[in-house]
């Protein structure tokens, strides 16, 4: 029959398709990025949450915090430990970016692997490189 | 209670607790987030090559495509060329009409039986739109998925997330493709089981797989919306598989094993199913072939000879009577 | 039988409270047509002739027929792609539900196509899939009983093969295929109806469903010659089996043999003088080709081909240029979907080119072979007939397109240009109804008995449904179709739905509207109707400035 052909043509097609992920990563796994903190970060110890809730929860908090801010005008947060904390992205030394003020080893590392874009610097400035 | 659906229901739900205790009680996430994976992708591939070519071993002795428009004839007479394909050209556009558009569904009609009687036949777009939904959504999100094997993610890619989370609702931000899957996908179900007829011509076999949908875009959604995993673990597993350096990162929530388990079990449901369908679509053969056999002959492998009754033995039997009306004759 | 509106109201589409697989088949008098007679099996060399009733109790089956069946199964899905996916890939989708003719006219679930095809699905998962074979039941398989062989002896007799299912299938799943195939199984057990198994015989021994003998065949047509003599003052005289003609010409013989068909016959024999008188066309007939129809096609691929064989050969022996074939509806999706396949290559004939206008037929050129709108269109559209279409006033013409030209074929222009050309007035019935999406007449693939009257009221309520839509709202009074079938059920069928209308062939109609040289001046149509319209005084109509000839 010559549609068999065709028939395997378009399997091959398919397959190759469909296997995209294992040839274009040619059996090499780039290595999992680990977000590095800042000396201040670090000297710190603690985030406004345990580190665990922040690694999951930080886009829902800061989703929080900016209508807070816009909205209600409030900029004080209440942490579950009772801790009150400036609401602020990236305005001043006790804002997020205060302290991580290494946004390309902090932030973009683990978005740019996971594919996210966050909108945040679509209205926010990206506060100057951390001084050295 | 429907037994059909129970059955099906059942065994998805059962389909859920097996990684949840697997992973949660017993440890096995090497088994739920390794092996079955693998072996799912594996069987998927083997599986469907065999059905395919298993179609394409029985051939194709007649070409009957349904005509779904006017025919080529006279050069004035205006064909369809796309419904009632003459050439290799017409039949990839009507295949590609069905394929991604789904043409034949797009005309689907509802019959209606009035005081009368008259009879009305309204255009039913409701499946079709929803079947359409399912499947583009379906796609997307697939290929969404494909953040998690590919390193670095290529820009199409986040292009696609882009346009599908446009809407810019909440954080994470709402991928449409998510919420339509879900809601075309319920639908569906819907269907089969509020229209009396629909119920009646349904299987397990047709309620299995919709469950089994339901609870993939169901955990996903939590996931990504709700009770939040570590993406970074799992793009790191997931990068494991696609590079045939596997590994099992800590902290990954029971809820993706879960997700990961009910999509092997997706994979490997597919060959043996009607999902099929989706093979099958482009080798059928009232739709792919043109409708030109008394242009070109079409050849049928098997073709044999049979008895058939010939003009000497019909003469034979009414010579007499031909003679007589003065019919010509082979022998006097 | 229940007057129609009765049975409209009657109608109810809920399915039953059990279970498809659970609801047993109780044969309906009325819905479904006799068993065949063992003489017909015999003289086709089928196999299991016996003589048996499908009431009764006992099939009188062979020991093994089980297995006979399943092994018939497994040959068709070895030998026919088709069979297997579409056993593999529907998914119930419902879309041909409420497609079917049979399941809008009766509300019976198993006539929705996907369930018909689910009743040989269930067995081809049973024994042919592994789903099947672990989960039995639950992945929808059962196992072949005497009860299932019943039921689908009883429900793939209840299908028309109309294809109109499969227009709306996503997949273009087809369930006359599915029909055709379920039907050569039970033929492998000498399971047939008679109204198939005794036109097959008939056409296999004589050359045409009717059994009509040659010498037979030749004193109709010379009645009918008669008959137009009178009408027209014009002899019409035929030639037969003539070696050395330029076509030979091959109609279904039901024109040949019963009404309103013969005004049909006339129409062709007329056709057949006008082109031999004024443009020198040579045309015969054939006693041993004289069969267009192919009731083959309702019983097995074989048969279809054993009875089809004949065209050929026959050309071939008269040494005919190419074949022209007249108005029949399967008679067509057997030439163009299996005909060269089966009997070709046809290098014994030309490629077809019409000799008075040199139009090539291109679309027919393995084949071999031309439809008669076709060719009726090229000389219209050419201006070779001499055509009065208010010699037709009197009817308003709407057009029931035929299952097998519509969805096997796509010949849905040509007639209304034919008609258009012939008729001053015409009216396309609902988008719906007609072309692709056209309802059966509920009569086709055999089912045209007169024991299953009551199958065959139901199966055409859409058809005369649209007709009778547009017989109130246009005043339509005929129904014109290009199929001997229809032209043998549809009378009936209107007498029933839409009274008031007639049914007539394409032929008819333009052998009223042609004017032949030497006619006597013409009142009377060839059913003896008087040519002006209805409630018009006939001297008015006659000097009117505009009619044709004054």
């Amino acid at each position: 029959m010559n549609d068999k052909n065709i028939i395997i043509t378009g399997l091959i097609i398919f397959f190759v398709f469909l296997t995209f992920p294992f040839w274009y990563n040619m059996g090499k796994a780039s290595p999992v990025p680990e977000p590095k903190l800042t000396d201040k970060a670090k000297a710190a110890k603690e985030c406004v949450e345990p580190k665990e809730y922040m690694k999951a929860e930080h886009m829902q908090i800061l989703d929080i915090w900016r209508d807070g801010v816009v909205r209600e005008a409030n900029r004080v947060y209440i942490s579950e430990t009772g801790k009150k904390f400036n609401m602020s992205l990236s305005t001043g030394d006790d804002s997020c970016m205060g302290c991580h003020s290494n946004k390309a080893d902090f932030c973009d590392k683990c978005h740019d692997y996971a594919s996210v874009t966050p909108y945040c610097w679509d209205c926010h400035i990206e506060p100057p490189k951390e001084k050295k | 209670m429907n037994k059909k659906y129970m059955y099906s229901l059942l065994a998805v739900i059962v389909l859920i607790l097996l990684p949840y205790v697997g992973v949660e009680a017993v440890g096995l996430q090497v088994l739920f987030g390794i092996i079955i994976p693998y072996l799912a992708v594996l069987i998927f591939i083997i599986g469907f090559i065999y059905r395919v070519m298993d179609w394409a071993s029985s051939p194709v002795p007649f070409r009957i495509p349904s005509t779904c428009g006017q025919q080529k004839s006279l050069p004035w007479i205006k064909q369809n060329k796309i419904d009632n394909p003459f050439t290799a050209g017409g039949v990839i556009i009507r295949m590609i009409l069905e394929i991604l558009f789904f043409r034949s569904l797009f005309r689907n009609t509802r019959f209606g039986l009035n005081e009368g009687p008259k009879i009305s036949y309204v255009w039913e777009k409701w499946l079709w739109l929803a079947a359409l939904a399912f499947h583009y959504s379906f796609l997307t999100v697939l290929i969404r998925h494909l953040r998690f094997f590919l390193e670095p993610v290529p820009v199409c890619l986040q292009l696609l997330e882009k346009v599908d989370g446009f809407f810019q609702v909440g954080l994470p931000g709402l991928y449409m493709s998510g919420a339509v899957l879900l809601a075309a996908v319920t639908f569906l179900f819907l269907r089969r089981i509020y229209l009396p007829q629909m119920r009646y011509i349904s299987l397990a076999a047709d309620f299995f797989p919709l469950f089994l949908i339901i609870s993939i875009a169901i955990t996903g959604i939590l996931m990504r919306y709700f009770t939040k995993v570590d993406v970074v673990g799992i793009k790191e597993l997931a990068m494991g598989l696609a590079s045939f350096h596997p590994t099992i990162p800590d902290g990954i929530g029971v809820l993706f094993y879960v997700h990961l388990f009910l999509v092997s079990i997706l994979f490997v449901y597919f060959p043996f199913s009607k999902l099929m369908h989706m093979g099958g679509i482009f080798l059928s053969p009232t739709r792919n072939l043109p409708n030109n056999t008394r242009a070109k002959m079409h050849i049928n492998p098997w073709n044999y000879p049979v008895k058939v009754h010939t003009y000497d033995e019909y003469e034979d039997e009414f010579r007499e009577k031909m003679k007589e009306v003065g019919l010509p004759l082979e022998k006097e | 039988m229940i007057d129609s509106k009765e049975r409209a109201s009657k109608l109810g589409y809920l399915p039953p409270k059990t279970d498809w697989m659970d609801t047993p088949t109780v044969y309906k008098e009325g819905m479904y047509c006799y068993a065949a007679k063992p003489s017909r099996l015999e003289y086709m060399d089928w196999p299991y002739p016996k003589d048996w009733s499908c009431v009764d109790e006992d099939w009188q089956l062979p020991e093994n027929w089980k297995e006979i069946v399943l092994k018939g199964m497994k040959e068709r899905l070895e030998k026919y792609r088709t069979f297997k996916i579409f056993m593999d890939i529907c998914v119930r989708c419902g879309a041909c539900a409420d497609k079917c003719h049979f399941f809008i006219g009766t509300g019976d679930p198993k006539n929705m196509p996907v369930l018909r095809a689910e009743l040989i699905r269930s067995v081809y998962r049973n024994d042919f899939t592994k789903a099947g074979k672990i989960l039995g039941r639950i992945a929808g398989a059962r196992e072949l009983t005497i009860d299932v062989l019943k039921e689908w002896w009883y429900y793939l007799f209840q299908c028309t093969e109309c294809r109109r299912c499969s227009v709306f299938c996503p997949y273009g799943i087809d369930t006359a295929e599915i029909t055709i195939i379920g039907r050569e199984l039970l033929n492998l057990l000498g399971l047939n109806i008679d109204w198939i198994a005794a036109p097959v015989a008939f056409c296999y021994r004589t050359g045409n469903h009717m059994g009509i003998q040659p010498h037979a065949f030749v004193d109709m047509l010379d009645f009918f010659t008669d008959e137009i003599e009178n009408a027209t003052g014009v002899r019409c005289e035929q030639t037969f089996n003539k070696k050395g003609a330029d076509l030979l010409f091959i109609c279904p013989s039901g024109d040949v043999f019963g009404d309103p068909g013969t005004y049909t016959c006339m129409g062709y024999m007329i056709l057949m003088h006008y082109l031999r008188e004024v443009h020198g066309l040579d045309i015969t007939w054939s006693t041993y080709a004289s069969e267009g129809g192919n009731f083959g096609l309702f019983t097995s691929h074989e048969t279809m081909k054993r009875l089809n064989a004949k065209m050929y050969a026959e050309a071939k022996r008269l040494g005919v240029k190419w074949i022209l074939g007249g108005e029949c509806g399967h008679m067509w999706r057997v030439i163009n979907q299996y005909m060269v396949t089966m009997n070709g290559p046809a290098d014994f004939l030309e490629e077809p080119v019409n000799p008075i206008t040199g139009t090539k037929f291109e679309n027919a050129k393995a084949t071999k072979m031309v439809h008669i709108t076709e060719f009726l269109s090229d000389l219209i559209k050419h201006k070779k007939l001499n055509l009065d279409p208010s010699r037709n006033d009197r009817l308003k013409v709407t057009f029931h397109d035929s299952c097998n030209p519509a969805r096997g074929m796509g010949i849905l222009e040509e007639p209304r240009y034919v008609i258009k050309n012939v008729c001053n007035h015409f009216y396309d019935m609902p988008r719906n109804t007609i072309r692709e999406q056209t309802f059966c007449c509920g009569c086709g693939s055999g089912l045209n008995a007169g024991e299953d009257m009551e199958l065959r009221m139901t199966g055409g309520m859409p058809r005369g449904n649209a007709v009778k839509y547009v017989n109130e709202k246009h005043g339509v009074n005929t129904l014109t179709c290009m199929c001997a079938i229809d032209r043998a059920v549809l009378p009936a069928l209107m007498e029933y739905w839409a009274p008031e209308v007639d049914v007539s062939g394409i032929s008819e109609l333009v052998a009223n509207a042609l004017i032949i040289p030497g006619e006597k001046e013409k009142t009377l149509n060839l059913r003896g109707e008087p040519i002006w319209p209805k409630d018009v005084d006939p001297d008015e109509w006659y000097k009117r400035p505009d009619f044709p000839g004054r």
